[in-house]
């Protein structure tokens, strides 16, 4: 029980630290020092004290916008393991709600930028909301392969019961699943191949480029709730490869721990050695993400005890 | 109570909306008497089928009366069953607020020629859809259809000094025919199987139930909107008065829902591939859908085929129910019936919304066409806000009432893979799942498009820098709509009782408690916390803001941005309709760029519906040519005629003979 209110303040007040290790990453890749791990939480913090500037243009929605994005993303992170631990929140079919909460934070951050008028933020926002329909065909069908394999329709339950089923061929379909979602945390948090978080091309961007025009605590709290983002996907990813692990029940919060840094590790070294994908380009990588799901599928559909 | 009275209450109440635009027809003096006098008319009827549908749910039973009548078959019976309620709210409710917004918006002073035969016809179409819900006898039901499409025919063609309007009038026209067609070929099958005109379950179990059901969802889809059978719902519903389309696709296009259910209800025994069938349809109709709404710049063309998409999404459920009546599955029924039945309501309250929010858009705008508005929300916050709940509450996003039905057809599709019958076979269907959720992330795309061209940013024509909110009489409705949206998205465990009763109407002996199984509660508990939540962090940003000083927008270091500047509608679609672009088969004009000074030059891309433009009007140009051949036959003698018409007797005696010897 404690363990269970423990959540959301490893949630909220440890998501910033994840990126950090990111940036850290790449930086350590391409032979810098980098910036401090917990240079996020000094970003939002002087963020929060500074003042806003507006545009002219923008209406109540451009604030209503970080507002949404963040609510929403908070709790939609209720809805996540943390370690063997299960979420606050649960009840059958709560993944739906899940993808649908995170679905109206795209609506209100994409239609933010719009209220700018601005030309760059209206190509940031087609980006993302073009993007995201494919992103949603690769975690569907990875939330069916989880809901088969573990039999449940409670999001916590399927990730952690989802490897100790009694398909045969689970494990493997778990990794096919970790995979497809990892490629979902990559496009949903705007990282290489599919967005540049670093490039100073407004051109080029997706996200970073429809909150231009936000700044100071507008800006801080889109920066959380990107932390926030990041923190849930990876947890997601990391709780589906420790329930691949044949480990059985015999692991714990150092292992989770290291996992999720893993996944972090790992989103940094695809940054560092990759580059970004052209635009056209990035659906038919998705696809391929929501085909390995199918696969995953086809070998838990077949296998029936 | 007696049972009749209930139906009695209705039956007025039909009466009242039908005859309610007959003032307006009379030679009175004082146009805006007669106005007022319809709405009036249409309330009353309402409240009083409002009231008959209150008693009948009270006292829970089904009340059916049937009389003879002097028609050479069929009866006057009319009966009102969960299924029937469920269908008669939504004109209850959709029919008096569009006629109140027809006040501002189609008033007698704006409209002096059209405003009395819409208000006449709009009335007319609110009794008979009234009528087609609880009739319960063929050619009764026939009779109130014809009267409902004919009705409808009127109304999309109120500004017949258009082309295109006629166009449309006429497309709807051979449209609609040809459901009435199939419908008259299903129940004259009917008739001949069962030995009735009567819509009560089939008393045996041989028959030509297959050939029935084909016939039926011919017709029914084809009113429905259902892809591949769509084709004239576009035109229709984008040329009609917005608050006529507002009705027609809230409530008209769900007639085809509605007979679609009756008739699986009262079929025997469905095989497993008719459900199979309409879950195909319905997931097809849903991503294309949504993927050529995408694709279109007029504001309403693009709504209508919004509709299209969320007839998929209401046949997905329903093919569900019909799966789970074959494979004895009743979660199945509960949640693909309840969810399909719940988005009937929630479509008709969000469409509803938007149609009118198009409608005032278009009042003050004097246009269409998206790419020519902008900025509407400084100009018209109340209508702004009111669109943007309609826009959310469609794509399906919590707190909103379209996440709770698609919820439910979700958690219908997920209980396919708990299923213990043999694996592979069952398990198909949750395959349909993942395009649900690509259709919800297409709707989303969609509706910040539409919210951001058509509110957001600078406004790209001076007709929009001078636009003006729209009268009381217009904007009260959206409220009352909205409200509905927000009342069934946090409250959804008010409303599923109805579906319960719906349930055991379609598929007796399913037990309705199956729907408690679905997390209601939860529902309105997070909805309610995300409300908090984003309104705490709304209003703590709005605080910081307040004192925020001004400046333009930051344009990466342009100086002199400008409002053509902004992503337009076509801008905003292009890489998604790239994206499909199989299916919607863009033209694409682009002007060759020849030499370092080319000339002036113009670039523009189409997207026509590719089922009409490559199936049905080829197909109608080939049977205008093959009918040629047959042009021999129509001599214009009138003794030739006679002649056919001898031989054809002849003919008919010899066979009559041939096979009663």
């Amino acid at each position: 029980m404690t363990a269970r209110l423990l959540h959301p303040v490893v949630f909220l007040l440890g998501a910033p630290l994840l990126l950090g290790v990111v940036v850290k990453v790449k930086a350590l890749a391409a032979g810098r020092k980098g910036a401090p791990l917990l240079q996020f939480y000094f970003d939002i913090w002087r963020l929060l004290r500074k003042e806003m500037v507006l545009s002219r243009t923008t209406t109540w929605v451009f604030l209503a916008g970080p507002a949404a994005g963040l609510a929403s993303v908070v709790l939609a992170g209720l809805f996540i393991p943390v370690g063997r631990v299960e979420a606050p929140l649960g009840f059958t079919g709560d993944f739906i709600l899940f993808a649908y909460l995170l679905a109206l934070g795209r609506f209100f951050t994409a239609a933010a930028a719009l209220d700018t008028g601005s030309a760059f933020e209206g190509m940031g926002a087609v980006r993302e909301v073009t993007f995201a329909c494919f992103t949603e065909l690769a975690l569907f069908f990875s939330l069916i392969v989880l809901a088969r394999l573990s039999g449940s329709l409670n999001l916590s339950r399927m990730i952690l019961a989802a490897g100790s089923g009694p398909i045969p061929a689970a494990r493997v379909a778990l990794l096919l699943v970790a995979a497809s979602v990892f490629l979902v945390l990559l496009a949903e948090n705007c990282r290489i191949p599919f967005d540049d978080p670093n490039t100073h091309l407004e051109l080029t961007m997706i996200h970073e480029v429809m909150v231009l025009d936000h700044s100071g605590p507008a800006l801080g709290a889109v920066l959380y709730g990107a932390a926030l983002k990041f923190f849930v996907f990876s947890s997601l990813v990391a709780g589906l490869l420790a329930s691949a692990l044949p480990l059985g029940g015999a692991w714990g919060w150092g292992l989770y721990a290291a996992l999720l840094a893993a996944v972090a590790v790992l989103v940094g070294v695809v940054e560092s050695v990759m580059a970004r994908l052209r635009l056209v380009h990035v659906p038919r990588l998705l696809i391929g993400g929501g085909l390995l799901a199918a696969f995953a599928l086809l070998l838990a559909v077949k296998d029936m005890p | 109570m007696d049972e009749w009275v209930s139906l009695a209450l209705i039956l007025a109440g039909i009466a009242a909306m039908a005859l309610s635009g007959l003032p307006g027809l009379l030679p009175f003096r004082g146009a805006g008497r007669s106005e007022r006098l319809s709405a009036a008319g249409m309330i009353a009827g309402a409240a009083l089928g409002g009231a008959g549908l209150t008693a009948s749910a009270m006292a829970g039973n089904v009340p059916a009366l049937s009389w003879a009548w002097n028609l050479p078959m069929g009866r006057f019976s009319v009966a009102l069953d969960g299924l029937s309620a469920v269908f008669l709210l939504p004109t209850l409710v959709a029919a008096p607020l569009a006629s109140i917004y027809g006040l501002g918006y189609w008033s007698e002073a704006r409209h002096p020629e059209s405003a009395a035969r819409l208000r006449f016809f709009l009335g007319l179409m609110a009794g008979a859809l009234g009528m087609v819900v609880i009739a319960r006898d063929a050619v009764l039901f026939l009779i109130a259809w014809e009267v409902m499409a004919v009705a409808a025919f009127f109304l999309i063609t109120t500004e017949d000094e258009a082309p295109s309007v006629r166009e449309s009038g006429w497309l709807y026209l051979a449209a609609t025919h040809l459901a009435s067609l199939a419908l008259i070929a299903a129940f004259s099958l009917w008739n001949s199987a069962t030995g009735s005109t009567a819509l009560e379950a089939a008393p045996q179990a041989a028959g030509p139930w297959t050939a029935i059901f084909l016939l039926s969802l011919l017709g029914f889809g084809l009113k429905a909107g259902l892809m591949p059978f769509h084709v004239w719902l576009p035109g229709a519903h984008a040329n009609a008065p917005s608050h006529v389309s507002a009705l027609m696709s809230g409530v008209l296009i769900k007639m085809g829902v509605y007979g679609l259910a009756r008739m699986t209800a009262i079929l025997p025994a469905p095989p497993v591939y008719w459900g199979g069938l309409l879950l195909l349809l319905g997931t097809a109709s849903a991503v294309l859908g949504v993927a050529y709404a995408i694709a279109q710049h007029d504001l309403k063309r693009l709504l209508a085929y919004h509709s299209v998409e969320n007839i998929g999404i209401i046949f997905m459920g329903l093919g569900l129910a019909l799966m789970g009546r074959s494979a004895g599955r009743g979660d199945w029924i509960a949640f693909g019936l309840a969810g399909a039945l719940l988005h009937v309501w929630n479509h008709g309250l969000f469409k509803s919304l938007l149609f009118l929010g198009a409608g005032s858009v278009i009042h003050a705008t004097g246009t269409r066409e998206m790419d020519r508005m902008g900025g509407l929300a400084k100009s018209m916050p109340r209508t702004a806000a009111l669109f943007l709940i309609g826009a959310a509450a469609i794509c399906g996003l919590p707190p909103l009432n379209g996440f709770v039905s698609e919820f439910l057809i979700y958690l219908g599709l997920f209980q396919v893979l708990q299923s213990s019958h043999a694996a592979v076979f069952w398990a198909w269907p949750a395959f349909t799942v993942p395009f649900l959720a690509m259709t919800g992330a297409l709707a989303v795309a969609c509706f910040v498009k539409v919210y951001g061209v058509v509110f957001l940013g600078e406004p790209r024509s001076d007709a929009c820098r001078g636009a003006h909110e729209p009268p009381a009489s217009m904007t009260a409705p959206m409220i009352v709509l909205a409200a509905g949206c927000f009342l069934i998205g946090l409250l959804p465990w008010a409303v599923l009782p109805f579906m319960g009763r719906a349930i055991s109407a379609w598929a007796p002996g399913t037990d309705p408690l199956l729907l408690s199984m679905a997390p209601v509660g939860w529902i309105s508990a997070v909805g309610g916390a995300l409300i908090g939540g984003a309104a705490l962090a709304f209003l703590w940003l709005r605080r910081r803001g307040g004192s925020a000083p001004l400046a333009g927008t930051w344009d990466c270091g342009y100086a002199a941005p400008s409002p053509r500047m902004q992503y337009t509608a076509s801008s905003f679609g292009q890489f998604l309709v790239g994206q499909f672009a199989w299916a919607l088969r863009p033209r694409l004009h682009a002007p060759r760029l020849e030499g370092p000074f080319p000339t002036p030059a113009r670039f523009e891309t189409h997207v026509e519906d590719v089922a009409l433009q490559r199936g049905i009007l080829p197909a109608w140009r080939w049977s205008l040519l093959a009918f040629g051949r047959l042009r021999f036959l129509q001599q214009g003698r009138i003794q030739v005629y006679v002649l056919y018409m001898a031989v054809f007797a002849v003919a008919l005696l010899a066979v009559s003979m041939g096979l009663q010897p």
